[in-house]
Parts: structure tokens; sequence; C-alpha cells
């Protein structure tokens, strides 16, 4: 229950940066601030400073004040504030974790389902086109599809994403994880299908949609709340990990995973921005982590008596 | 057992054929992108454009484009980059392989002796404080971003001890085990411990739900009854059964290791290996490069799979049964 109470918090604090993050940030978060100048403890500072060691060349952003109204954690390389943009980045990458868990259990559950349940043709292909996404190694297949997509925009016809929008590393983290939610959610169609109530359903004349959606659904869904948390935690390290090799989430925008990339440059002269946006990866995942085990124990109390944490 | 080798061996060659075309299919037959243009860079020419338009056969069919693409690939090898003019780029995999092989070797040593010995561990003081401490530590490190990891690690390691307790640690690079040995050691050993430590939890954590899964079972309690002592009956009896979960895991990660984790641990070490060069053509948007890393990657993490899958049904003869 701690882990949903932290979880909560860390969600409620992010979705409510656009009411508060002004206070902190007074400056645009996403616009470069190099000229700035800001008053703390009664004299003016630059955000931007001059370098005084080595050769005194250069400038280095302002460090953590470690006070909420002014450059909390300090500034980047351009000058912005870095609470502020954790917080509005933190709104990115929960976006993206949560609705590509969505996205990804929503579709491997049909695709499941249907496959499961009317087994034969349906089943054969649905089960190649798995197979074939699952024999590639996620990470290569996330890049290939990335480099292509968050360049140049996709382009169906109909359907338009441009290249920069957020669509894509949600949809692209979705579709690389169908097969491995998928799978398991056919094998339980396959074997529910060969019991009593299912087979008394099919001579009852009901429908299959009806079958489908009255009786098979609701003994899959257990299964697939199961696996939410835990896809949302692993979402979230994917979009981090794109977003680090510049293929996820893309400028003006911002994510804790583009966030940790700012702060390599800076690492070991302002060291807390990279160590912000991934202490908030950490706490978010972890809370998911120990959820998602909790909610696996409460539907299976088989694991409960394996007594995992 | 041959047939079980042929078997493993022909279905890993369908996969294979299976990638390469959705790798040629993303990277040529993707709605609303225009290859040659993709290809030949930024600030390609009208000539450079009509040469890879006629190199890669772009006003041709789709199985001739595809073919090809696997001719320039893997027969005559001469794929080359555009953005770094005339770069050959089979060359550059082969000679950064050895790179992303010596971090994965000793990753795993790590990881299946940390994560073995903390799930027993675990398994052993079920109940008392240190179980739910050890899986606490399993959790953190399956919730930490590899990438981040690497970054703390470094800013340890290259930070303010770098002049007391680190000294020896140096910034970056590589330097192979035919040159120097420690040198080698000294430059690989934290990324091995940052690429481990992912793997290393998520076997803590499996090994001990098997283990006091396997610790209720029925010969377990055969065992008791014949009076053996409990360490003879964990480490004799339940851990040889749990251990065939974790060859079986084995086999997944090495595949999830060379395409995702061991790449970022790479970037973030700066270690020259496949991964690196990668992350080098996302940063120029080098897609020959792009392509052949990933076709390579995605060729070898399916054999090393089909590798361990046959050792496994060497070790385990009930699973040649079952395939």
């Amino acid at each position: 229950m701690t882990s949903l109470g932290v979880l909560l918090f860390m969600v409620v604090v992010v979705l409510l940066a656009p009411v508060y993050a002004h206070d902190i940030a007074h400056d645009n978060p996403f616009a470069s601030n190099l000229q700035g100048r800001i008053k703390i403890g009664g004299h003016y500072r630059s955000v931007m400073q001059n370098n005084t060691q080595g050769l005194g060349l250069g400038v280095t952003p302002i460090g953590p004040t470690w006070n909420f109204a002014k450059y909390f954690l300090g500034a980047d390389e351009l000058g912005r504030d870095v609470f502020a943009r954790i917080l509005y980045g933190g709104r990115v990458t929960l976006l993206i974790g949560f609705s590509s868990g969505l996205i990804c259990i929503t579709a491997a559950t049909v695709l499941g389902m249907l496959a499961g349940y009317f087994g034969r043709a349906t089943d054969w292909i649905i089960s190649r086109l798995l197979d074939i996404v699952w024999a590639f190694p996620i990470y290569l297949l996330a890049i290939s599809l990335s480099v292509i997509l968050v360049t140049s925009g996709l382009d169906l016809g109909v359907i338009h994403i441009g290249a920069g929008s957020l669509l894509l590393p949600i949809l692209i983290i979705a579709s690389v994880y169908v097969p491995y939610v998928a799978r398991p959610v056919r094998g339980i169609v396959f074997s529910l299908k060969e019991r009593e109530f299912i087979q008394a359903a099919i001579a009852s004349g009901a429908s299959d949609w009806h079958i489908l959606r009255k009786e098979i659904l609701p003994n899959v869904a257990p299964s697939i709340i199961v696996f939410f948390p835990l896809m949302v935690a692993l979402n979230i390290l994917t979009e981090s990990a794109l977003s680090i090799l510049g293929i996820g989430v893309q400028p003006p925008q911002a994510s804790w995973g583009t966030i940790i990339n700012d702060g390599l440059q800076l690492l070991y002269t302002r060291p807390w921005v990279a160590i912000a946006p991934g202490i908030c990866i950490v706490i978010v995942c972890v809370a998911l982590n120990i959820l998602g085990d909790g909610v696996r124990d409460a539907f299976d109390p088989r694991a409960k008596l394996r007594g995992s944490i | 057992m041959p047939r079980f080798i042929a078997k493993r061996l022909a279905s890993a060659v369908l996969v294979m054929f299976t990638i390469s075309v959705l790798v040629f299919l993303i990277f040529f037959a993707t709605p609303g992108v225009n290859p040659a243009s993709r290809i030949a860079g930024r600030s390609a020419t009208p000539a450079v454009l009509r040469h890879v338009s006629k190199e890669f056969g772009l006003n041709r069919p789709l199985p001739i484009r595809y073919a090809l693409m696997m001719y320039h690939l893997f027969i005559k090898q001469d794929l080359t980059s555009y953005v770094n003019i005339g770069d050959k780029i089979i060359p550059q995999i082969t000679a950064a392989a050895p790179i992303t092989l010596s971090l994965i070797a000793g990753a795993v040593v790590i990881w299946l002796l940390v994560g073995t010995s903390a799930g027993i561990v675990a398994a052993k003081n079920k109940g008392k404080f240190i179980d739910p401490l050890v899986m606490f530590f399993g959790i953190a490190a399956i919730s930490i971003p590899v990438y981040w990891l690497g970054e703390m690690v470094s800013l340890i390691t290259q930070g303010g001890l770098h002049s007391s307790v680190f000294a020896w640690v140096p910034n970056g690079g590589y330097v192979s085990i035919t040159q120097s040995p420690v040198q080698w050691f000294t430059h690989l050993v934290f990324p091995w411990i940052t690429l481990a430590s992912l793997y290393a939890g998520i076997y803590a954590r499996v090994l001990r739900g098997e283990l006091i899964n396997n610790m209720n079972e029925d010969y377990i309690r055969t065992a008791r009854a014949k009076g053996l002592s409990e360490r003879r009956i964990l480490y004799k009896h339940a851990l040889r059964c749990s251990m065939i979960t974790i060859v079986s895991l084995f086999g997944l990660d090495v595949g999830v290791l060379v395409g995702g984790a061991a790449l970022l641990t790479e970037v973030v070490f700066g270690l020259p290996g496949v991964g690196w060069l990668t992350y080098q053509g996302l940063t120029n948007l080098d897609l020959p490069l792009i392509m052949g890393c990933v076709m390579y990657g995605a060729f070898f993490v399916v054999l090393a799979s089909a590798a361990v899958d046959v050792l496994y049904a060497y070790i385990d003869p009930r699973i040649r049964v079952v395939n």
C-alpha cells in the first residue's frame, strides 16, 4: 500500500505541474535563459556563471539553490530551471508509460483472445505475427522503428503523425511489447475454451462476440491486470532508454530520459541535473514493481504462499 | 540430439529470414519516407542520391531490393556510410564485436554469481530480516535505468574520489585483453557491474521464488523423511530443480542484453563496441550503419539463443522430447 501511496504522490505532483510550476520556474522551462539573472539572498546572480577555474573561459550553469522559488536544482546548459523541467518532463514520461501500457495491453488482449478463441487460420496468422516481433530483440526493433519514424513522421494516407509527436514513442513502445502479453493471454483463452461453462455457452447458441465479452474477458482480466503495473514500469524504462539515444521524446519536449541525457555533459560540474530525474524514475518504477507484486499476490494466493514482498 | 539441433537451427534460420524482411520493410518501405534521401544522409547531392538509388535498386520491385540489401550486407559486405563517406560498415562491426562480447561475458559471470547467491540467501532466510532486504535490492535493481546507473558509477569513480580510492579507474575507453589483461580488466570492471546489476536483480527474484516453491514439493518431503540435512536438501535437491528455470531465462536474456542494456552501457562508458557504433549511427543519422548494426546484432541474438537452447537440451533431456 505504501507503494501505491508513493506512486499516487508522484503522479499528482507531476500532473499538477502546470498549476504551480510557474511559481517555481518563473521563466519558461522550455526556452533557453542564458542571460537571466536571479535574486538570491539579497543580491543578483546570473544563471550562467563565468568559470573561475582553469583558464576561466566559458560558463557553467548555476548549481542547486535548494530554494523552491528559484532554480531549486540549478540550471541546465541552456539556463533552464531543471526542477521545473523535471516536473513537466514527468508528465511526458508518465503519459508515455501509462498510455503505451494501456494500448499494448488492449491490443494484446484483443489479439490473444481472437487467436485463442477462433484457433485455426486466425490463430496461425496472429501467432506468426507475434512470433516475428517476439524474435526481434526489443531495443533493436524499437531503434529501427524510431530512427525512421521519429525523424520523418508516419504517413498512412488518412493518418498522419508529425515527426516530433509523442504518439510515435507511445505507439512504438506499445507495439514492441505486445507479444509479451498476447502470448500468455492466448494460452489462457485456449485452456478456458475447453472448460464446461464455455462449452455450455456455445451449446446454448450464444454468439462468439457474446462469449468473448461476457464469458472469456472476465476470466482473462485478472491476468491482464497483473501485467499492467509491470508493463508501465518497463515502458518508462524503455522510454528513457530511447530518449537517451535521441530517438524518443524530441525537443522542445522533455522527459526524465532526455533530462538524464542533458545531465551527462554537466555530470562532474552540476551532477544534480542527471541525479534528480534518475531518482524520479527509480522511485516510480520501484513503486510500480512492488505494486505489481502486490496485485499478483492478491490474484494468485499461491504466490503469496511463497511470501514475496 | 542431432535431430533436435537440426530442428533448432532450421527454426533459427527461419527467424533470421523474417527479421531481415522486417528490417528491410522498416528501412525501405515505410510509408511517407524516401529511402534514398534517408540513406544518403542530410546533405546529399543529386549524384549521391542517384548512386544510392542504383546501388539498392530503389526503382525496382521489392523482392529485388530485398535481395540487393542482403547482398550488400552479407555477401559482398561492402555497405558504406554516406555520412562518413567511404567508411565500410561491416569491418567496423566485426572490429567492435570483441568489445561487446568482453562486456557481456564479464557481466554474465557477475550476475550469475551475485543473482544466484542472493536468491539462495533470501530463500534460506525467508521471513527473517535479510529476505525482504535482499528482495528490495532486487526490485531496485530492475527499476534503475541502466544508463543512469552508469552515469552515477562514473560520477563516483571519476568525480571527487578519483584522486584517492578510484585512481586506478580509467575514464572510459577500452584496451584489448591481448594488449594488457590488467588494463582490460580495469576498463571493464565498472561497466560489468553496471550491466550485471539489472540481471542479478531479476535472477535473485526468480530463483528465490522457485526455491521456496520447490521446497514445498513432495520430493523435498521425501528427502526430509530420509533424514537428509537441510543444507543437502537445499543445495542438492531444490537448487538443482530451480536452476532449470534460471538456464531457460538465460537464453532469453543474452538476447535482450545485446540489443538493449549493453548498448546503453557502452554509450555511457564510451566502450567502442557494437552498441556504441549504433549510437554513433543514431547521432549522425547514418542509416546504413544503423541497419548493419541492427541486422548483425539481431542475427547474433538469434544464434546465441539457439545455442543456449541446444545446451539446455543437453543438460535437461526432457526438453528434447517436448520439442
